[in-house]
């Protein structure tokens, strides 16, 4: 019962949901929509778990006074002020541009959350010079490509214009078929996941007894 | 140790250095980098300047703070188009962290323009599981948003009156940093058939030419470099102007250029230590 | 601007200089960054997820009167289940809900849009008299080349070998075409933020002197 209605209900609601795509029925219509209203209010509850593991994870290092419990102080301090100031004193107003909710957003989450990410070219910069490295002939078209894309942006004078008509052949014809052979090998795999999970062949979501 | 074997072994703090050198540099001393417009930027250009007044174009904006400095250009200056050709707006949200972005560009430039929110656009706001709210909102856009980003219900809003799904808006465009990409393609493009372009970032650009070889998209507006194109024509086209420092991707470029020569020699330097020290082990 | 705006924009410029400071070693003021952004951001979502996701798709639909709503709350609280190793299985029929329904929508969807459109475009006109029917030669043979190198059923020898071989060199001029727009897209993000402390501190300077 534990592991047989779950694969029954994942089988039927994949049926149903194969079978309104290719019959354009009323009640199919209301079904349909009936089972998006409902997943979505679903949504919202899973969402919230990731938020509760976060949460507990940072209080027991607090408890526990694990190394580094202070910086988990302050990310407690972070969430909670967050919260407080996101319901005290405008409640759903606070969304607005201008409140102290999104001055916080906007001059605490943005700059950090985008030098985070910044850091990343200097990390670019320093595998392109030690790892980057043209050891067969394979690497070297790679390296090719790569450089001819790069120099898309440096003003090449009177070679701008052969280098912009290769950055546009490579694009749209080498880099396109290969993007589309990784696209058909997408969609096939999907099939065939969803095809294995409905048919209770796929039972990893289950966890374990 | 010989000069090259030092040279493979630098500490890769110097590079950092380097890297930042230059970049605070450029940025000290910009100059003007000369752009070629893409024919796939252009379109979605072209496009937004085909709208006449009073039709609705939709956008969806799915990035959050992290790559901000390639998307948010292109949020900007198509709204700054937009708005200044009174197109109406719908505007909605499904990344998880991205709500505050679209609510920074539609409040600044809606006060730019004098545009009033629920007469000249609207801002939906977010909703978990995207695939499943863009498949709702294919159906009725008050399914997955029966209120709108601020809590006022989409019926009372005036410009919901006519627009019920996907159907009653010219197209899309989904400026995302992620997968929201592939959803709005398989379902809004798949299934209803919704005419939709796409802005994304650099890393992904690449990726999705496919579909505009095929015509699922009919525009891809390719990270910073593409914002800039954007916003070239959207400065050409008289929407935004160099002086009001509405140019946001383009006082970037110079610092691309840069960075990326210097990247470019790192690279032919790895390989000249690499080829020299080979030969010895 | 305003003095509250260069206040504000002093802690961001901070918050960005701090998580910059990572790049010489780690240190107190990064961490302090990272563990504030991590709480501010979990703070954040939770506000986004009450106000534009429970307020209206569960709480106010229920204060209207449509109890039915109760149905999809329940299932969405028996997901916290899965915190749970003896009642854990209570999730299970919600999940199968999601999964299923995700399921059987994959199907059509990808086969769709990742398979058949892919294919269909692939079917261009060809020729060797202009350059656009070339060009649409060598995009055909590229794609089969390219699915040839991923069919690994067959060993690649002889004419299925070379064109195993075409393919995996189509592969690299995309992933090399992949890293180049992948070394924009990172410059991009520190150009951004050096752009923004460059405006922050001339600002700074001018208002100060």
């Amino acid at each position: 019962m534990r592991r047989t209605l779950p694969i029954a209900v994942v089988t039927g609601m994949g049926l149903f949901m194969l079978v309104q795509y290719f019959i354009p029925l009323e009640e199919f219509e209301t079904l349909y929509e009936w089972v998006l209203d409902w997943t979505m209010v679903i949504g919202c509850f899973a969402m919230l778990l990731g938020l509760y593991s976060l949460t507990t994870m940072m209080v027991t290092k607090v408890k526990r006074k694990a190394p580094g419990w202070g910086y988990s102080l302050v990310a407690l301090a972070g969430l909670f002020f967050m919260v407080f100031v996101g319901v005290v004193p405008h409640y759903q107003d606070s969304l607005k541009y201008g409140t102290l909710f999104m001055d916080l957003f906007e001059y605490i989450y943005i700059p950090i959350q985008a030098a985070m990410f910044s850091l990343l070219a200097f990390y670019i910069a320093s595998a392109a010079y030690r790892a980057f490295r043209a050891r067969t002939i394979l690497a070297t078209i790679l390296l090719l490509s790569a450089i001819i894309i790069m120099l898309r942006l440096v003003p090449l004078g009177p070679l701008s214009g052969i280098n912009q008509w290769l950055v546009n052949f490579i694009l749209t014809v080498p880099n396109m078929a290969a993007k589309r052979a990784f696209w058909l090998g997408v969609g096939l795999g999907a099939t065939a996941t969803a095809l294995k999970i409905m048919l209770g062949i796929e039972r990893g979501y289950m966890g374990r007894d | 140790m010989n000069f090259y074997e030092r040279m493979m072994s630098l500490d890769r703090r110097w590079v950092y250095l380097v890297i930042g050198v230059v970049v605070v540099m450029t940025a000290i001393y910009p100059f003007r980098v000369p752009l070629y417009i893409t024919p796939e930027a252009r379109s979605v250009y072209d496009f937004v300047e085909s709208l006449t007044p009073g039709e609705v174009l939709m956008i969806g904006v799915d990035y959050a703070p992290e790559v901000m400095a390639e998307l948010h250009p292109m949020s900007y200056a198509i709204t700054r188009q937009c708005f200044s050709k009174d197109i109406k707006l719908l505007l909605c949200c499904l990344h998880q962290n991205g709500p505050g972005m679209v609510e920074q560009v539609v409040a600044q430039v809606a006060e730019e323009y004098g545009k009033v929110n629920g007469t000249d656009y609207v801002y939906l706001g977010y909703k978990p599981y995207p695939g499943i709210t863009i498949l709702a909102m294919g159906q009725n856009f008050r399914i997955p948003f029966p209120e709108d980003y601020y809590g006022t219900p989409l019926d009372s809003l005036p410009m919901m009156r006519t627009i019920t799904n996907f159907d009653n808006v010219k197209a899309i465009i989904n400026i995302s940093g992620g997968s929201g990409t592939e959803y709005w393609i398989n379902y809004a493009n798949g299934r209803y058939n919704a005419k939709l372009a796409i802005g994304v970032t650099g890393v992904m650009t690449a990726d999705y030419y496919p579909f505009l070889q095929s015509g699922q998209i009919f525009g891809l507006i390719g990270g910073m470099k593409g914002a800039s194109e954007y916003e070239y024509l959207a400065e050409k086209g008289g929407y935004i102007s160099k002086e009001k420092d509405q140019l946001v991707a383009s006082k970037s470029m110079p610092i691309q250029t840069t960075t990326h020569i210097v990247i470019i020699l790192f690279i032919v330097i790895g390989n000249v230590g690499y080829f020299m020290t080979k030969g010895k082990k | 601007m305003g003095t509250a705006e260069l206040i504000w924009n002093g802690v961001a410029a901070f918050l960005v200089l701090s998580i910059y400071s990572f790049l010489y070693k780690d240190n107190p003021f990064y961490k302090f960054a990272e563990h504030l952004v991590v709480g501010v951001s979990a703070g954040y979502f939770a506000i986004i997820l009450y106000y534009n996701a429970f307020l209206p798709k569960l709480i106010n639909p229920l204060r209207a009167g449509q109890y039915w709503y109760i149905i999809p709350g329940i299932l969405g609280l028996l997901m916290w289940a899965r915190f749970s190793r003896k009642w854990q299985w209570l999730s299970r029929p919600t999940l199968g809900f999601v999964i299923g329904g995700g399921a059987g929508l994959a199907i059509p969807l990808y086969l769709q849009n990742y398979v058949l459109r892919q294919l269909s475009a692939t079917m261009l006109p060809v020729g060797f008299t202009t350059w656009p029917l070339i060009r649409n030669v060598l995009i055909i043979i590229m794609v089969f080349c390219a699915l040839a190198y991923f069919y690994f059923s067959k060993q690649h020898k002889g004419a299925f070998g070379g064109a195993a071989q075409i393919g995996i060199w189509t592969l690299m001029v995309g992933f090399g075409a992949g890293f180049g727009m992948t070394v924009m897209g990172r410059v991009a993000l520190l150009a951004e933020r050096v752009v923004f402390l460059r405006d922050y501190f001339a600002t700074l300077l001018s208002t100060l002197f």
